[in-house]
């Protein structure tokens, strides 16, 4: 069986050959095998789709708005949701659902964003310390310990004060309180993986240790890290929402969707949608990452399933 | 074990609560852990304070200081020390529990946060009986009825309270069961009526109008902590009972059970009496880190709530650039944050037979 | 049990238990027939063979997803398809019982194990507290345990695989029991001790009459032990014969089984491996008599 003479129709049969043929065949077959596994948990594809959508929004959202986000119309404020304002309008008279659309991108760009700074910083810090041991771990590891003293929202709320308030430095706080958990995650990956016999032939061979800890230690931990940088995906967006409600991470008029809520706020007695709806925005988003987690998880990390 | 069963929640347990080995020898080695742990949250703290793009200088005196006021308020702050004399003076004021003046209340820190504070332990033990009390016997039930509705329902409310803003919840309580039906009271911890009737001693509220028999005023201080700490309780919730089913998930597999049901005990007998048993301690770990993340949630629930406590102190001190008392704050959080996780520990070392 | 000597204790016709998969149900037992009395049953097998899940369907106990089915099921007259849960747990226990394979696992960890023991006196024969911890004070002492005083105030980690088995046997037999089921009672103790144990479980059931389903992989150690052996596999019993005559067995299966055993008396350079035949699997049952 040769891929590339595959004809379309013997692509599940491709997909589904007891003994992979090429690496390639058994990347793909762990791929389809994954993908079955998705469609059967329906949460986990309901998270996936909600984040699709989100993406999709964020990436069309000139389209899709209706309105001008910073156009202020005093005479249409605090509308409820209507024809001409489907959400409504807020203190400002600006159209909330036209915010709203723009604010996904918000959220999207201080989730990833966070998520990128956090998610190689704890690999890299967590592999180290675990194949390295020694005094390095120890070191390390005790640095992680004192990070994770603090609930993560108290480390970013100190971290933006003393940085000021603002998106950039909001998600520079976000990040520096979620690596810990990563790296003890990872350098525990580490531990299990570094004895194994194909580490010690590699060893043999002559690798660098930094060529053995990325090439061949970093990508044995990186299925638990994505299912935990996922889930923790949810919680960032929590705290960079909080960080808005309090006035400390998106400044107005930015239509970041906690800054919106914390408008909202002021009104939420006679307008209650103000608030309400980046509220609601928020929750599903966090709730889309963390049915998307769990599944991924199952798919990727059985063990703790 | 714990670690792995740790990973549906944000993170699990801080530094104190490491694995130790046994008893003897174990003494010495949690004294230096603490120690070590200790001296790092005032290195970290000392940090943040200095990141501070502001002029702490300036921020007292004002910007029409003259040089030679602002050079002497500058050496008296023992800021023209080298960093690591000026990080020797944090940890010795530390240690004498000086944590300096707040610029807002221009009060000591320490007095203010000794004032704000029962607030917030009143608010956040509500919160975790709440928790604990329902996420606890969720958790069992789910676990025990695996894959049924009841099991989907408890996993979706979980869900549901790990993925929600709190401070969202908060206002939307406040709109539907304060302004709307008039089922509680609104901000704040007691109505302003009977605030001068309270004799304070424990600054518990609910404790104090008990103690004193003054149940008019206790309903109405309960109308008052009743929503903020449910929906503080509800995150508890999420986390409680998420744990505690998946650690029964574990114990309902082992062959003990199969024996407790050869032996002819009901499903729910093995259950609580058999597999209960064996996740009590672990729940109780749980109980103490979930105890320890309601203060932070406690810092938005109690801005929307206008609760005079902990977290609406430590955002008026960020709102206001008030390192003095941010950096106070956030050491108190992380202390008391290791405290929680050595109690922990301690509690597994007691409470449980194997370890002994 | 008018006539205890001549109507059988457990009376299975075609049983089958099937767990769906994606790809349609996959059948573990395949239509199981036979009869307990007050005897020594053996069932041995290869794992997977089947016969550890047909010792706990007797006990209704079997995963929540295996369907169950049978013509009958019968424990001493009691058809127990169709009892209900609550009068499969006034059996358990009481009338049928099963020993567990390793005690490590099949004592509840932070249970004193006098109390384990005690429990099932006080669930089933409505004894108070001082009466049951006397009746397993007791029990200790049938097991051979010598200082049942303190023993009984033991956490299961404070004890020896070998004690601790023991202790599962008190805790199955304390309320007497008509049948038992032992589930590779002793594949997990030390060699050494296996036999000790053995016997204990031999003084108490030929004392007391009770039936027993000796459940082990280990043809030998089943031979000598029981009355009666019944060979599995895949699913099927394919062999019924008395212990005294295994070497006459017909089937090809147990003939295998036999040569890859070692025997004092017929020295070999190499054992045999047993190789299966996929014929094996609908092939005939050899039976000692056909089934009523």
């Amino acid at each position: 069986m040769s891929d590339a003479s595959l004809p379309t129709s013997s692509l599940g049969a491709w997909l589904r050959a007891p003994v992979p043929a090429s690496p390639f065949q058994a990347r793909m077959q762990a791929l389809w095998l994954g993908w079955r596994r998705l469609r059967s948990n329906p949460p986990a594809l309901a998270g996936a789709a909600i984040l699709l959508l989100l993406v999709a929004v964020a990436v069309s959202a000139p389209l899709l708005a209706t309105h001008d986000i910073y156009a202020q119309d005093l005479t249409a404020r605090l509308r409820p949701p209507s024809a001409a304002h489907w959400l409504g309008t807020d203190d400002l008279g600006r159209d909330i659902y036209s915010r709203l659309v723009f604010g996904s991108r918000i959220t999207l760009y201080i989730a990833f964003l966070a998520a990128l700074i956090a998610a190689p910083l704890g690999l890299v810090i967590g592999t180290t310390a675990g194949y390295l041991g020694g005094w390095t771990d120890t070191i390390l590891m005790r640095l992680v310990d004192i990070f994770l003293s603090f609930p993560s929202l108290i480390l970013a709320l100190a971290f933006v004060a003393a940085l000021g308030p603002g998106i950039e430095n909001a998600i520079i706080a976000i990040s520096l309180a979620a690596w810990p958990p990563i790296a003890r995650l990872a350098r525990a990956e580490t531990l299990t993986v570094r004895k194994s016999d194909y580490i010690a032939a590699v060893r043999l061979q002559g690798a660098s240790r930094l060529r053995i800890i990325l090439h061949h230690v970093v990508p044995m931990c990186l299925p638990s890290v994505i299912v935990r940088i996922t889930l923790n995906m949810a919680g960032i967006i929590l705290t960079a929402a909080g960080l808005g409600f309090l006035g400390l991470g998106a400044q107005p008029p930015s239509p970041e969707w906690g800054a919106m809520l914390s408008t909202g706020r002021q009104f939420v007695m006679t307008s209650w949608w103000i608030a309400a709806i980046p509220g609601c925005a928020i929750l599903f988003t966090s709730l889309a990452f963390n049915l998307f987690g769990d599944g991924l998880r199952d798919i990727l990390d059985p063990r703790h399933g | 074990m714990a670690e792995a069963a740790a990973t549906p929640a944000r993170r699990s347990g801080g530094g104190a609560a490491a694995a130790l080995p046994s008893w003897s020898g174990t003494a010495l080695r949690l004294v230096v852990s603490i120690a070590v742990t200790l001296f790092g949250l005032m290195a970290l703290t000392f940090l943040i304070g200095r990141l501070l793009p502001l002029d702490p200088v300036a921020a007292i005196l004002g910007d029409n200081a003259t040089q030679e006021a602002y050079e002497a308020m500058r050496a008296q702050l023992g800021l023209d020390q080298p960093l690591w004399i000026q990080f020797g003076r944090y940890v010795g004021d530390v240690l004498r529990l000086d944590f300096g003046t707040a610029l807002t209340t221009g009060k000591p820190v320490l007095e203010d946060i000794a004032r704000v504070f029962p607030a917030t332990i009143e608010l956040a033990t509500v919160g975790i009986l709440i928790g604990t009390g329902l996420g606890i016997p969720l958790g069992v039930l789910a676990a025990a009825h695996r894959d049924t509705p009841l099991d989907y329902f408890v996993r979706i409310f979980g869900l549901l309270g790990y993925s929600t803003p709190n401070f969202w919840l908060g206002l939307m309580g406040l709109v539907l069961f304060y302004a709307n039906l008039g089922w509680v009271g609104g901000p704040g911890r007691i109505d302003t009526a009977y605030q001068w009737d309270i004799e304070p001693v424990t600054d518990l509220l609910l404790l104090d109008t008990a103690m004193a028999g003054q149940w008019e005023i206790f309903r109405n201080v309960l109308s008052h902590i009743i929503l903020p700490a449910s929906i503080l309780g509800f995150g508890a919730l999420a986390y409680i009972s998420r744990m505690t089913r998946s650690f029964m998930l574990e114990q309902l597999a082992q062959e003990y059970v199969i024996a407790a049901r050869v032996k002819g005990l009901s499903w729910m007998r093995t259950v609580w009496v058999h597999a209960f048993r064996n996740v009590v301690v672990q729940v109780i770990t749980v109980v103490a880190l979930a105890y320890a993340f309601l203060l932070e949630g406690a810092v938005l629930t109690e801005t929307v709530f206008a609760w005079p406590g902990f977290g609406r102190y430590l955002t008026n001190a960020l709102l206001a650039g008030d390192m003095n008392a941010v950096v106070a704050c956030t050491l108190l959080v992380g202390i008391i944050f290791v405290a929680l996780n050595l109690l922990a520990d301690l509690l597994y070392r007691l409470l449980d037979p194997r370890t002994r | 049990m008018a006539d205890p000597d001549t109507s059988p204790l457990i009376r299975v016709r075609g049983l089958r238990i099937a767990f769906p998969s994606p790809s349609g149900p996959i059948e573990a037992v395949r239509g199981v027939s036979f009869d307990v009395g007050r005897e020594k049953l053996g069932i041995v097998g290869e794992s997977g063979s089947g016969k550890s899940m047909t010792g706990r369907a007797l006990l209704k106990l079997s995963p929540k997803a295996a369907r169950v089915t049978a013509e009958r099921l019968d424990f001493a007259g009691i058809d127990l398809l169709a009892a209900s849960e609550r009068r499969m747990r006034g059996l358990r226990g009481a009338r049928i019982s099963m020993i567990l394979q390793d005690p490590k696992y099949s004592l509840n960890p932070l249970m004193r194990v006098g109390h384990q023991i005690a429990e099932t006196c006080r669930l089933h024969q409505r004894a108070g507290r001082a009466e049951a911890n006397a009746k397993a004070m007791a029990m200790l002492e049938a097991v051979h345990i010598r200082d049942p005083r303190r023993v009984f105030d033991l956490y299961p980690h404070e004890v020896s695989g070998g004690m601790g088995q023991r202790i599962m046997i008190a805790m199955m037999l304390v309320t007497e029991p008509d049948l038992i089921i032992a589930d590779e009672p002793t594949s997990a103790l030390d060699v050494t001790i296996r036999r000790q144990v053995l016997t204990i479980l031999d003084e108490l059931v030929s004392r007391r009459g009770v039936g027993l389903i000796f459940i082990s992989h280990d043809l030998n150690l089943v031979a000598e032990f029981c009355d009666r052996v019944l060979v599995m596999y895949a699913g099927r019993i394919v062999e019924e014969l008395r212990a005294a005559d295994l070497h006459s067995a017909r089937h090809p299966y147990t003939q295998a089984l036999l040569r890859s055993l070692p025997r004092l008396d017929q020295p070999v350079e190499e054992l045999a491996v047993p190789t299966r035949d996929p014929a094996w699997r609908d092939g005939p049952t050899y039976r000692l008599e056909a089934l009523a």
